[in-house]
């Protein structure tokens, strides 16, 4: 008797749990549905030599001294990109980009997950972040594999900037600049934060809102410090790096919308 | 008679089974789950390196002796990382001034001994390479040794089909990726621990020094200590040892790293382990014998802005520095030297 009623017990236990289960399952169902869905946000990149989009090899330009010089390859990290809103609560991302010149996709960047809202500015870093650089091999974009990374002293090449200047007194008259570093007095990692205007961005759930970016590359070599390819044709470690990292701090501008 | 026959045929049989795929069954090369458990020694510290994001396999260690083994890693297909790092000398390149390369190539340093890896901070002479994971890229790609890059590397592994297999077994996954490629290799040497030496076993109680090895101890603790810091035989740390700089090599040690001027000269403070079997000695292999190291010590002609500390080896007598090599030959570990796990699988 004891056996069967056990066994009863049991069962309606058991009844008790598949409820249980079951009013979770629609509590999260419906939980789900109240959060807001997110914005998406496209951020679109274009090269620039001054006010000219940026041609491969074949356009001659010419650096502040008048030496003439064309740019063969150009590509650069960018990480934690970062948006605030007016109330100051932020959207990071951890993901890392290496946008390339020779690729158009690369300069398409999609986020998919920001939060609706009232957004004032964007910031973001030119470089990997210093802990990246020290935790072994990374993947993705941060893949040794892609030709970003010193193989001899341990980091990211955060920019590579090549080119050929008649001035330049290199082998081939060309110009190299592989610029990293992420320990003082040499670390290169630079921050850019720029506005989003007077009125901001509003991002609207379920839609796609665009920020457009130019790159202008005369910066790299002209912004604080000229560069004369006849004395600096190539930075390929720490010698001189942060001067040009000083100037690509400044190749970034927001398009107006 | 007729059992005799039988008898003499099954030994042919199996004497062919043996020479033909039975090789891959040759339990010296088998590694099982046993065989990459990791033990930290005795007395020894935390280690640096993280198995955590890289759990040692039987399938991701064998993978790794594979490409450690492996001349496809060279651009000629004629270096493997094994050329130079000897198992027979704690995988140094014995009785070799230099690092060789593809092309008959000579490098600008000595090959270091590979041992004890996960509890090393950085790596190189000059300590340029933060991780153990990102370490064999440097050999990979310097011209003057392997003279090849990542990209080619991973598309001959990809167009091969025991790699493609291997990667599958080891990863689960069929991309081959550097990331796969790196922690297979950092699973293979990672597990190279020599902490059997007599020097250990008399620490640990289990053996005992000779009247000369006690001696030639208590020399090193007041002597060689300061750097050579026991159980690691290193302090892991960047010193100018006093040596005048080669000019054919203008090699400016870790300030070619750090930018430092103070940096100048500096070189990691090598780990003391299995050192009589790793000659010759030096960051540029200038000392063929200990002898010609400990004499150099008590010698104290040092150039240039050496570290202070070593001026106490002045003045050591010949048989006290007879004595401490006595002690430096505890430090032979024939069990890390007769590993089967770190024997090359080409030879079976």
């Amino acid at each position: 008797m004891l056996v069967i009623e056990m066994h009863l017990i049991r069962r309606k236990s058991f009844g008790l749990f598949i409820t249980g289960v079951l009013v979770a399952c629609v509590l999260l169902l419906t939980s789900g549905n109240t959060i807001p869905a997110p914005a998406r946000l496209a951020i679109s990149i274009k090269h620039l030599n001054g006010n000219a989009a940026l041609q491969l090899d074949t356009v001659k330009y010419k650096n502040a001294f008048g030496q003439g010089y064309t740019i063969s390859k150009f590509r650069y990290y960018l990480g934690k990109i970062c948006l605030e809103k007016r109330d100051r609560s932020k959207y990071l991302t951890d993901k890392y980009f290496l946008v390339d010149e020779e690729d158009a996709s690369s300069k398409n960047l999609l986020f998919t997950d920001v939060p609706e809202g009232d957004y004032k500015s964007i910031s973001f870093i030119i470089g990997v972040d210093s802990a990246l650089n020290c935790s072994g091999v990374q993947s993705d974009a941060l893949d040794p594999a892609n030709g970003m990374f010193w193989t001899w002293s341990t980091g990211y090449i955060f920019l590579k900037l090549e080119g050929h200047a008649d001035a330049s007194l290199s082998p081939g008259h060309i110009f190299e600049y592989h610029i990293g570093g992420f320990k003082q007095p040499y670390n290169c990692i630079r921050k850019v934060s720029l506005g989003l205007g007077e009125k901001g961005m509003y991002l609207t759930a379920g839609k796609e809102s665009k920020i457009e970016l130019d790159v202008d590359v005369a910066e790299v070599l002209n912004a604080h410090n000229k560069i004369d390819f006849s004395k600096l044709s190539s930075v390929t470690d720490f010698h001189n790096c942060t001067l040009v990292a000083d100037n690509y701090a400044n190749m970034f501008s927001i398009v107006k919308q | 008679m007729k059992t005799r026959y039988i008898y003499i045929m099954g030994l042919t049989i199996a004497f062919c089974c043996c020479l033909s795929g039975f090789v891959e069954t040759n339990p010296y090369f088998i590694i099982k789950a046993k065989d990459v458990e990791l033990k930290v020694p005795k007395g020894f510290p935390q280690m640096v390196y993280d198995f955590k994001d890289n759990p040692i396999t039987p399938e991701g260690f064998v993978l790794g002796r594979k490409l450690f083994y492996d001349p496809i890693l060279s651009k000629d297909s004629s270096i493997s990382c094994g050329f130079c790092h000897q198992r027979i000398a704690a995988f140094a390149h014995l009785d070799h001034v230099l690092s060789h390369g593809i092309n008959g190539l000579i490098g600008n340093r000595n090959v270091p001994p590979l041992q004890n890896l996960v509890w090393q901070q950085n790596f190189m002479w000059d300590g340029g390479i933060n991780h153990l994971e990102v370490q064999p890229l440097a050999p990979l790609s310097n011209d003057k040794e392997m003279g090849e890059n990542l990209n080619n590397v991973l598309q001959k592994l990809r167009r091969n089909a025991e790699y493609k297999t291997m990667f599958q077994e080891a990863f689960k996954d069929t991309a081959i990726s550097s990331a796969q490629m790196l922690k297979a290799l950092a699973q293979f040497t990672g597990l190279m621990i020599s902490a059997n030496s007599k020097y250990d076993k008399c620490i640990r109680g289990e053996e005992k020094f000779t009247d000369a090895e006690q001696h030639g101890l208590e020399l090193f603790r007041m002597h060689c200590e300061n750097c050579h810091k026991e159980p690691l035989f290193t302090d892991n740390s960047f010193r100018n040892n006093g040596l005048k700089p080669d000019t054919a090599l203008s090699d400016s040690g870790r300030a070619r790293i750090t930018g430092l001027a103070e940096d100048y000269m500096k070189f990691k403070v090598p780990t003391l382990r299995n050192i009589s079997i790793t000659y010759p000695y030096m960051h540029d292999g200038r000392f063929k014998t200990l002898d010609k190291v400990l004499r150099y010590y008590a010698g104290g002609s040092f150039y240039g802005n050496y570290d202070k500390s070593i001026e106490r080896n002045i003045g050591l007598t010949a048989p006290e520095q007879a004595d401490i090599i006595t002690f430096l030959k505890t430090l032979t570990d024939m069990e890390f030297l007769r590993d089967r796990r770190f024997a090359d699988p080409n030879y079976r």
